[in-house]
């Protein structure tokens, strides 16, 4: 694979790696035909981000050697943004970003050609991989909300820069609200401040979804999204469901597109009453889900039991001993979510170096039922290097 | 028990808010007492405090548009509110291009103190930030504690330097030793002292001048050049001088010999008065 960033387009790649780091530990860096791919996913498998880099984007684009497979790779978050670090210098230095990968030497190569014949060289080690796909369809959400990124942005200013959960719906006029959200406390000697911002429908390109429609998801997941958007004037969708269904924030522009999909908090995790409510003391149930009976079953799901291996890579580490699980759901038997459920709460704290407890269930590994249980449209499976798995 | 007001002045707000940013440097948490004509926030001399009080007060009419109170009964016109006072400060940050500001005492399954921002929007719809802040209202039997302190009668008071100098010096001081000593003069004269085994250091601030006396005959037997002491914890008054973001329109410290001391803030019309006690 080879590719050369020139201009204004470095900052551009370089904010988008800045954004994937607030979500993931490991950056998969997988060329294609249509474009140069960068995805990752957290850790608790909660939230995946994707920018997909048309090839116009490139100054030159090789997805692979003629005659040869694509490679992708995986490489360490962190090793990739230190090539990026300072965006400002990035932008006033940097004249052009050459990435390569060939199958021959053990390193991804990242090269920046600097004002005044200054040349940095960043030889990143990388392990294959397997292609890390999550399976989502925007189309397939019921609701939509659209609006620049700007408008998203100056309606998170009222929130603290710690604030993880926040819920995001429709209120009373249409007018989009969103709240930060609060478990409700054992102790209630130490309360939070509950914030929350409205903002009318004119402020929104498009707002396809009811009154009483929300969700409750990781505000701080989604900030890199929203500066990157910020950043270059992009208009940002956001595309949900029911609570539980995974949110998918989508940015888009002839030379790109990113998007960035988020668990959201289950009905039966939910305790903030509902945002259409006339009366702000009197308590109201939260939001009725839409009749999916088997929602609470992605909550529960144990994310071993339906890891999907997709395409291995070619090459001499073929002889992995991966689960043998087919590709499409309807060859799945379907799975009953019950013994799994004490699994998946003991999940997190059993794998080493996890962080602590989430509240989101991880998100992908939706019940793969036999089509006759199987919830409308496809529910979006995450495809994991499984050797890599600890 | 009622309350509700408003501020629709731009120079109001950031007033307010910049009160209630000092507010939250000087007491984490602290009481809000709301009566008709004033509101008070208030940190009494208990343990928890080391035994630093708070007193700052307001006149409601020069800040809000529009104030209704109903205090507990007809006879304690009052509301006692104790909140974490860096809620107040950042609901108020908030507001900065605010078209409105309304706060009012609302019951959400608990006391809260609602504020409620009406943002001004380049479009036509309007933004509201609705901030909720929870407070626990102060029973009446616990009031006695809140009252405004009776100003003692001081030995020294003099008019203090340029509070930013005065903190990038106590700062650099605090590095060698929590004791400070605080001493001052009716010649205009105060000393910062520090004293430990290996070096004494001591900063002058000369012709500050002093506040006219109150009455004449205590002070009038005393020695211009006599300086009055308090040894106090310098982190006490670090915390007081890191609170003074804007240098007061009128700034006096009144030093009881080896009691307290006490400073005398006015912030254009808020007055502030912050008791530090000595080290027993």
């Amino acid at each position: 694979m080879k590719c050369l960033v020139t201009g204004g387009n470095v900052k551009v790649l370089g904010k988008a790696v800045h954004s994937l780091s607030r979500i993931g530990e490991e950056l998969y860096l997988e060329p294609m035909e249509d474009g140069l791919s960068l995805r990752t996913v957290n850790s608790s498998r909660s939230a995946y981000a994707c920018f997909l880099f048309a090839p116009l984007f490139f100054q030159q684009y090789q997805a692979a050697a003629p005659g040869q497979e694509a490679l992708r790779c995986k490489i360490l978050m962190k090793s990739f943004l230190a090539a990026f670090r300072s965006l400002a210098t990035v932008e006033k230095s940097v004249e052009k970003c050459c990435i390569s990968l060939n199958g021959r030497s053990s390193r991804l190569v990242v090269q920046l050609h600097c004002r005044y014949g200054v040349r940095k060289t960043h030889n990143l080690s990388f392990q294959d991989c397997e292609s890390l796909q999550a399976i989502f369809d925007p189309a397939l959400c019921s609701h939509v909300l659209r609006a620049p990124a700007r408008v998203l942005g100056e309606a998170v200013l009222p929130f603290p820069p710690a604030l993880a959960e926040v819920t995001l719906g429709i209120g009373c006029g249409r007018r989009v609200i969103l709240r930060s959200y609060q478990e409700e406390e054992a102790d209630s000697s130490i309360r939070a401040m509950v914030t929350e911002m409205s903002i009318g429908e004119e402020d929104f390109q498009q707002l396809q979804a009811q009154e009483g429609a929300a969700i409750t998801f990781c505000l701080k997941e989604l900030r890199g999204l929203l500066s990157f958007a910020e950043s270059a004037n992009l208009s940002l969708s956001v595309h949900f469901d029911a609570p539980g269904r995974p949110a998918i924030f989508a940015v888009k522009d002839s030379l790109l597109d990113g998007h960035f999909v988020l668990a959201t908090m289950s009905e039966s995790d939910l305790h903030s009453p509902a945002l259409c409510s006339p009366e702000p003391h009197r308590l109201v149930p939260p939001l009725q889900a839409h009749s999916t009976p088997h929602l609470d079953d992605f909550a529960n799901d144990d994310i071993d039991s339906y890891m999907i291996a997709m395409e291995t890579t070619v090459d001499s580490e073929g002889s992995r001993a991966g689960p043998s699980i087919p590709l499409s759901p309807g060859l799945r038997p379907p799975c009953s979510p019950g013994p799994y459920s004490e699994d998946n709460d003991a999940e997190p704290s059993t794998e080493p170096g996890t962080p602590p407890p989430k509240k989101f269930r991880s998100l992908f590994f939706g019940s793969i039922l036999a089509p006759a249980h199987s919830p409308p449209g496809p529910s979006p499976v995450l495809a994991e290097d499984s050797e890599g798995e600890g | 028990m009622k309350f509700r007001a408003k501020i629709v002045d731009a120079a109001c707000l950031n007033h307010f808010t910049r009160v209630s940013a000092m507010i939250a440097k000087l007491a984490k948490t602290c009481a809000l007492r709301i009566s008709p004509q004033k509101l008070n926030f208030i940190l009494s001399d208990k343990v928890a405090s080391g035994g630093v009080s708070m007193w700052c007060e307001l006149e409601q009419e020069n800040f809000f548009s529009e104030f209704q109170m109903e205090g507990v009964s007809t006879e304690n016109n009052a509301i006692y509110l104790e909140l974490t006072s860096e809620n107040l400060s950042r609901a108020l940050k908030t507001a900065q291009n605010a078209r409105a500001l309304k706060v009012k005492l609302t019951n959400k399954h608990f006391p809260c103190l609602t504020v409620s921002i009406e943002l001004l929007s380049v479009s036509s719809s309007s933004r509201i930030v609705t901030h909720d802040i929870p407070v626990k209202v102060i029973p009446r039997k616990l009031w006695k504690d809140l009252q405004e302190p009776t100003v003692p009668d001081s030995d020294v008071s003099v008019y203090l330097p340029v509070l930013k100098t005065m903190k990038s010096v106590v700062e650099k001081m605090r590095n060698l030793s929590n004791h400070l000593i605080i001493e001052a003069n009716l010649s205009g004269d105060l000393n910062l002292k520090i004293e430990t085994e290996l070096v004494c250091v001591t900063t002058h601030f000369k012709d500050l001048g002093n506040p006219p006396l109150a009455s004449e005959d205590a002070s009038q037997d005393r020695d211009p050049a006599q300086m009055a002491e308090v040894h106090i914890d310098i982190r006490k008054l670090l915390q007081f001088l890191a609170g003074q973001q804007v240098n007061p329109t009128r700034a006096v410290c009144n030093i009881v010999s080896n009691k307290l001391v006490h400073f005398d803030l006015l912030h254009e019309d808020v007055s502030l008065q912050y008791f530090i006690p000595a080290f027993s």
